[in-house]
């Protein structure tokens, strides 16, 4: 009989579902939204995707060469790699997202630690340092390619998202089109549809959860009919869903307690509204998230829970 | 009122005021029934039931060699009441002590006492032990038994029988019964529960026994329930159970003070602060008893062994445990004797070449043996072997997964975190004496970090330095 057995503290079982489980499923959502950015933007829309996870995967590589580490990768790498593409107009010179996943990947994440360790989001950080890098190409977005009822519908002409709409010229775009994704904007944030189906699949294969995305688009809904503003639009414009079901619930920057996640939520919430209304630029849902991702430890020392057993404890101890 | 109504009219109003009250408590009662309360947190997690629950409990042959540890209770070391060369009989007494939190051990088989030596056991400690060899080729052992009414004893006298008999909680936790049943003056105990949950996978040990020894569950039931004082008695029974509840409810309809519960299947339903906060709504404050809250939780298989030390005399000398797992050939349910060696049990329902871990208990929370010589003691629920170890560790993503899962509402990755950073005081102060050490977080951990593992580190050393 083999009288060599491991030992180690209980459990003895574990979940299937680890790590690589997770981001494998977190890709499988963005499937949706790349396809939808694809058909609407183009040819252009998919090589900015191929050229951003290519990159990210690239730089994690050089990383861990760097620092010596035998890791495998993950996979958050490549979830990195297609949410900065998805952020990006299909507009930006062919560099741009290479430059985008070194901040993300490099500065953002490992230089922070790596994988659990980094404060903000490493997708929004590039999104935010390109955008103030390079505001020029950042900020020109083209036609969409399907359902076009303009009259010259040819790339390289420009055309304002819905919210830039809304800002300067106070005209408000139909639903119709700001549901399927005929509309100007991010590669991948213009599909309401594919985005909430992406988002429908991680609440069924439970990995993300309701505290963080609800909370914040209806947040959104209900400030804009407090300033008087149409509440459907501004929960489908710009990346709203987007940003809330992909980034804003992102696992190390949140908060990890049930009440933080909810105030994260609809602080986010309240910040894009007041960016949107009241700021500078026409979209604040990645400045809003990135704000909130400074406040997390502080949200999760605000929100320690009151543990089983300490309900009854004044009545009865 | 009497001289108005004629005689006839104000019996028939007494009796429609009776039924209508009776049919009131009846209403109640069906309501109460059914009413089950959620606890916060716990996990759906794969059972494996399947490879035993419909297996018959076997007795297993009785051993050659046994290893009675003198300590396998929680509370103090008992001293040998036999020295090395005695013969000892099956039932006989051999250890003892005069500590109120302890347990006496007896001979399960007869035999002679070869030596008394430390040996190790499964809980990973190693205490003196009693080894007992018997001396037949064959040996074949009757217990005496005696036939007691324990409608007849009277409160002190069953207490004094159930310490005799060593009996201790068979759950796992092993804590003395008599302790259990003899609650300090002043506080009043209401509810007896009877805990049928067996939340953990693998296991159907009580399972099988609620299935086949129904009546001495339920005797044992109103044996604690004269005992303590208590009006009523629960029996709680998760519902992947289905058969077990059946049984036990026919069973249960003769007594107006007993009723049988389905809990929903979710781990850890079988922890005891969560099983009274499933069935009563009660939370057991922290650092308290359940007799705090006016409960008495008991395992099932304790009610059984109870019966039979107060009807039968037989003390507490084996017990239905578990073997399986996929590193098991056989996998059964087997009534061994207390001090049966791994071994040979495992030897009986073969164990698999590529096994490689050997778990004494359930796999949620039970002891991963580095050695077959171990005996089985009162606490162990069952022998798990496993083919399949842990994979690579991660490092933590904050997913928060644990949070969610944690039934006591800690904050198990922070714990582990402040635990491998050495901040004792930090963890203390996020409750980390709280924790149950169910496995949950850990179970549930995309980045398999061993979170019950470093909870226990931070345990350890915030007690350390409590005690200084």
């Amino acid at each position: 009989m083999n009288e060599r057995f491991y030992v180690s503290a209980p459990p003895h079982i574990k979940t299937k579902y680890d790590a690589r489980y997770m981001m494998r499923q977190v890709t499988i959502a963005l499937i949706p939204p790349t396809i939808a950015g694809i058909v609407i933007f183009g040819f252009r829309a998919f090589l900015i995707l191929i050229i951003s996870i290519l990159s990210s995967i690239l730089w994690q590589r050089l990383v861990l060469l760097l620092k010596g580490e035998r890791r495998v990768l993950d996979g958050s790498e490549v979830v990195t790699g297609i949410l900065l593409a998805l952020n990006l107009s299909p507009l930006v010179p062919w560099w741009m997202p290479i430059i985008g996943t070194f901040v993300a990947i490099v500065l953002a994440k490992e230089l922070f630690g790596g994988l659990g360790f980094n404060i903000f989001n490493p997708a929004l950080i590039a999104r935010a340092f390109l955008l103030v890098s390079w505001p020029m190409e950042m900020t020109t977005w083209m036609f969409p390619y399907i359902g076009i009822n303009q009259a010259t519908p040819l790339s390289g002409i420009t055309q304002a998202t819905p919210l830039t709409l809304l800002k300067l010229q106070h005209t408000y775009t139909p639903y119709i089109n700001l549901f399927l994704g005929n509309r100007g904007g991010c590669i991948g944030e213009t599909s309401v549809l594919a985005l909430l189906i992406g988002a429908g699949y991680l609440f069924f294969k439970g990995v993300i959860d309701w505290k963080i995305p609800i909370p914040y688009v209806i947040t959104v809904g209900v400030l804009a009919i407090v300033f008087r503003q149409d509440p459907l639009f501004h929960m489908m414009a710009g990346g709203l869903i987007l940003g809330a079901f992909f980034m804003a619930t992102d696992y190390t920057t949140t908060p990890i307690t049930k009440l933080g996640r909810i105030v994260f939520g609809i602080s986010c919430g309240v910040i894009t509204i007041l960016i949107r209304l009241f700021g500078g630029y026409p979209e604040g849902v990645s400045f809003s998230i990135l704000f909130m991702n400074a406040m997390t430890p502080l949200l999760d020392r605000w929100t320690i829970p009151k543990p089983f057993g300490y309900k009854t404890l004044g009545r009865n101890a | 009122m009497s001289e108005l109504l004629s005689e006839f009219q104000y019996n028939t109003l007494l009796d429609y005021k009776r039924k209508k009250c009776i049919i009131l408590e009846d209403l109640l009662q069906e309501v109460n029934k059914d009413m089950v309360f959620r606890f916060l947190g716990g996990l759906r997690i794969e059972e494996h039931k399947e490879l035993t629950e419909s297996q018959p409990i076997l007795d297993f042959p009785i051993p050659k060699r046994v290893v009675i540890p003198l300590k396998q209770h929680t509370g103090a070391v008992l001293e040998p009441l036999v020295k090395k060369g005695d013969m000892v009989k099956i039932g006989d007494k051999i250890g003892d002590s005069k500590a109120f939190v302890s347990s006496p051990v007896h001979a399960s088989i007869s035999g002679k006492v070869t030596s008394i030596e430390t040996h190790p056991i499964p809980t990973g400690e190693v205490v003196p032990s009693i080894i007992i060899e018997s001396t037949e080729e064959d040996p074949i052992e009757e217990i005496v038994t005696e036939n007691r009414r324990w409608e007849e004893l009277k409160r002190e006298e069953i207490i004094s029988i159930v310490r005799e008999s060593g009996i201790v909680g068979l759950g796992g936790a092993a804590f003395p019964t008599s302790v259990k049943l003899s609650p300090p003056e002043g506080t009043s105990i209401d509810t007896v529960i009877l805990n049928g949950a067996e939340c953990e996978p693998f296991l159907t040990c009580d399972h099988r026994l609620m299935l086949e020894s129904p009546d001495e569950v339920i005797i044992g039931l109103q044996i604690i329930m004269k005992v303590v004082g208590a009006k009523q008695g629960i029996i709680g029974i998760e519902d992947n159970k289905k058969d077990a509840i059946e049984v036990l409810t026919n069973r249960a309809k003769n007594y107006r003070d007993i009723k049988v519960v389905s809990l929903p299947t979710r781990y850890p339903q079988g922890s005891e602060k969560h099983l009274i906060k499933s069935l009563l709504n009660r939370e057991v404050p922290s650092g308290k008893l359940p007799l705090n809250v006016g409960v008495v939780v008991n395992n099932v298989q304790t009610a059984y062994s109870i019966t039979n030390a107060v009807c039968k005399g037989v003390p507490l000398i084996s017990r239905v445990i578990t073997v399986s797992g996929d590193g098991i050939e056989k996998p059964s349910n087997l009534r061994v004797r207390i001090g049966t060696q791994f071994k040979d049990i495992l030897e009986y329902v073969g164990l698999k070449k590529e096994t490689k871990k050997v778990i004494s208990g359930g796999p949620m929370t039970g002891f991963s043996q580095w050695t077959l010589e171990v005996p089985v003691i009162k606490g162990t629920s069952g022998i798990i072997a496993l083919t399949k170890i842990e994979e690579e560790i991660y490092p933590c993503l904050r997913c928060a997964k644990c949070v969610d899962a944690c039934p006591m509402g800690l904050l198990p990755l922070e714990l582990g975190n402040l635990a491998e950073q050495k901040r004792f005081d930090d963890a203390q102060r996020l409750y980390a004496l709280d924790c149950i050490e169910c496995g949950s977080c850990a179970y549930i951990c995309p980045s398999r970090r061993p979170l019950v593992h470093l909870i226990r580190f931070a345990k350890a050393e915030i007690n350390k330095k409590r005690r200084r």
